[in-house]
């Protein structure tokens, strides 16, 4: 927790900064935290693997501490709980009640709806309700990570629960949609600390998502690029390519299909911390069509292909003929020369001799 | 039966008056060296062949990526002009030379595919640019096969083919934009202008700076001139721009065609010739002996 002032602006400056904010921003951070004006946050966990939870843990711009102490009010999160049991629902109600209408509902998991939901349940109630609950009553909904997006590993084929999205629940509610295996938490940062300072919600895409994070996709900004407009990939793994650091998309990178800002923003503040930099493909888990349906290794196409690091010549290779075309042709040519000279032969031999007189035959005087 | 001269007479001004309605094929007048004729420039020794102009087209003209270069369909790599790339950005490396060169319609000052179109889809129109309408396009391809520059392409892919080439943006000329290609140039090694500006300016760079270029503007004079001009370092024949003379590609065809036509004279004579010879065996054959 910072101990002066002076440190607190720097974490907020630090804050807005690593979220592409101007110092502008920051200064209106300071300036709400200052008036007491923390959002409160209640965060709901249902089929979830806690990683984007963990993965916001691993930031330090700003430190999770300094988050859920200084810029939010986290009133429920299972994980970082202190309570437990009872206290912790009651600390739920309380939150709901005071806040009711402006607090910030975060969902982490899918939410399975068949059988009326009962593969989750937290505290005797299914996530189902608590989710159509809570949420109905936010100011704001977060869906974060793929599996609140739209129900990702959960919801893989054959889906035995029914997992869903927490828009698929929630109809009617704007929610953005933060996904990602897990999240990038800069982007979830981004979007808490814009609706805490501004009171709105980033501009979103059709899928529900910021376009701040996710309007371009990873192939356009990824540092490989050079290597995929030159021609240059890696073709399996640990080969030359591959440990020179080369295009990984023959060995299914998704990233020219994948909206996402990974290649930009990478993880837990280590460079390079993210697939691709670590030599994996991008596996595409920003993406409903492609993570947990496309196989790993399957290659994408190329939706808008652009000219390699390679040139056309002057003049443009002649396709030739090969000689078993032309013998073909050749055999053809013959053929009808040889039909038509002998239907002349005999065409010219039916016509009788013109009244015995021996000349040359002609064909008989048109009819009028 | 000797045909007499009193009919053949007669004959012959019946032709003349029949004739008479239908006005002689006129003479071409060409839209030579007119001051509104917009064109580009392209320079060379500025491109470092980059493509975003290949990129633009394609974006600007709603054309796919032509794929046709790379087996893996991973790139927009025409291996030439095509269907669905109406700029490539060539390629001459050779004895230590290298140069870029944007291969485009030259839009011809007196082009040849225009002359060899016979019903008028390809078009000089407005600015002097050789426009295309797919409305009068039949698909005979004679301006494929016309073309001294290989520009025109046919839609071999397509049930319904049409003829693709360059035709200078002229949707983004109505909208008071300048076309694709000069707009994204980043280093404006291809610029948008009249056709008397773009020599001007080639010239004043040829005059200032005579040892980076060949001393030719080609399309100056080329092929009766072009309106899409080229400065280079390297020999224009090494980088597909064959040496074409100063006289307009169809000028040979044309005065052929259009001698023959001349006056009527020439089919007169003929059709008269063999009026004669008809009629004179038709009265052959009614009067045997």
């Amino acid at each position: 927790m910072p101990s002066s002032r002076r440190e607190f602006v720097r974490l907020c400056t630090l804050a807005a900064a690593s979220i592409g904010l101007g110092p502008l921003a920051a200064q209106r951070f300071v300036e709400a935290a200052g008036k007491g004006l923390r959002p409160s946050v209640i965060w709901l966990q249902f089929q979830e693997c806690t990683g984007c939870t963990e993965s916001l843990l691993r930031t330090a711009h700003p430190a999770v501490d300094d988050l859920i102490f200084d810029l939010i009010s986290l009133d429920y999160h299972e994980t970082l709980f202190a309570a437990a049991g009872h206290q912790a629902e009651a600390a739920l109600k309380q939150a709901m009640r005071t806040n009711a209408g402006k607090y910030v509902c975060v969902v982490e998991g899918a939410i399975p709806t068949k059988e009326n939901g009962i593969y989750c349940m937290i505290g005797g109630r299914t996530a189902l309700d608590i989710v159509q609950e809570v949420g109905g009553q936010a100011g704001a909904v977060i869906a974060l990570g793929s599996c609140a997006s739209w129900g990702g590993i959960p919801s893989a084929d054959p889906n035995p629960t029914g997992a869903v999205g927490a828009h698929d629940v929630l109809k009617g509610k704007t929610v953005v949609n933060i996904p990602g295996c897990p999240a990038n938490p800069y982007n979830f940062l981004g979007t808490v600390l814009q609706y805490a300072t501004y009171g709105t919600l980033p501009a979103l895409d059709a899928e529900g998502r910021p376009k701040f994070a996710y309007g371009q996709t990873i192939h356009e900004h990824c540092p490989r690029r050079a290597h995929f407009d030159a021609g240059r990939f890696a073709e399996k793994y640990g080969d030359e390519g591959h440990r020179s650091g080369y295009c990984l998309y023959k060995l299914g990178c998704k990233g020219p299909v994948t909206y996402a800002n990974c290649s930009v923003q990478h993880f837990g503040d280590v460079d390079g911390a993210w697939p691709i930099g670590l030599g994996h493909p991008c596996f595409g888990c920003t993406e409903q069509k492609i993570a947990f349906r496309v196989p790993l290794h399957t290659t994408v196409e190329i939706r808008r292909p652009v000219p390699p690091d390679t040139y056309a010549p002057i003049h443009a290779p002649q396709g030739g003929v090969s000689p078993v075309a032309t013998a073909v042709g050749g055999a053809i040519v013959g053929a009808l020369a040889g039909a038509g000279f002998v239907a002349s032969r005999k065409l010219s031999a039916d016509v009788p001799p013109q009244d015995g007189s021996g000349g040359p035959p002609v064909s008989p005087p048109p009819e009028v | 039966m000797a045909l007499s001269r009193r009919a053949a007479l007669k004959g012959l001004a019946a032709a003349g008056m029949a004739v008479a309605g239908v006005r002689p094929a006129q003479a071409v007048t060409l839209p030579v060296r007119q001051t509104d004729a917009l064109g580009l420039l392209y320079d060379a020794t500025l491109c470092i062949g980059c493509k975003t102009c290949m990129v633009a087209c394609n974006e600007a003209n709603s054309l796919p990526a032509d794929t046709s270069g790379s087996p893996a369909k991973l790139y927009h790599k025409p291996i030439d002009l095509s269907e669905k790339a109406k700029t490539v950005i060539k390629l001459y490396a050779q004895d230590g030379e290298q140069a870029f060169v944007k291969a485009q319609c030259l839009h011809c000052v007196d082009p040849a595919c225009t002359s060899a179109c016979m019903l008028g889809a390809l078009k000089k129109r407005e600015f002097g640019i050789v426009t295309y309408d797919p409305d009068l396009c039949v698909g005979c391809r004679y301006c494929e096969v016309a073309c001294p520059f290989n520009v025109p392409k046919f839609e071999w892919s397509s049930a319904a083919p049409k003829i693709v080439k360059c035709e200078l943006c002229r949707e983004r000329l109505a909208a008071g934009k300048e076309p694709a290609c000069t707009e994204v140039c980043p280093r404006h090694a291809v610029i948008f202008g009249k056709r008397t500006d773009l020599l001007d300016e080639a010239h004043r760079r040829l005059h200032d700076t005579p040892d980076r270029y060949v001393p030719k503007v080609y399309g100056e004079t080329d092929a009766g001139g072009t309106q899409v001009l080229y400065l280079s370092h390297v020999p224009f024949e090494k980088v597909g721009f064959p040496a074409l003379g100063d006289e307009p590609a169809p000028s040979l065809a044309r005065s052929i065609q259009h001698g023959i036509y001349r006056g009527f004279i020439a089919p007169l004579a003929l059709y008269a010739a063999l009026g004669a010879v008809i009629y004179r065996n038709r009265r052959a054959d009614d009067n045997p002996r």
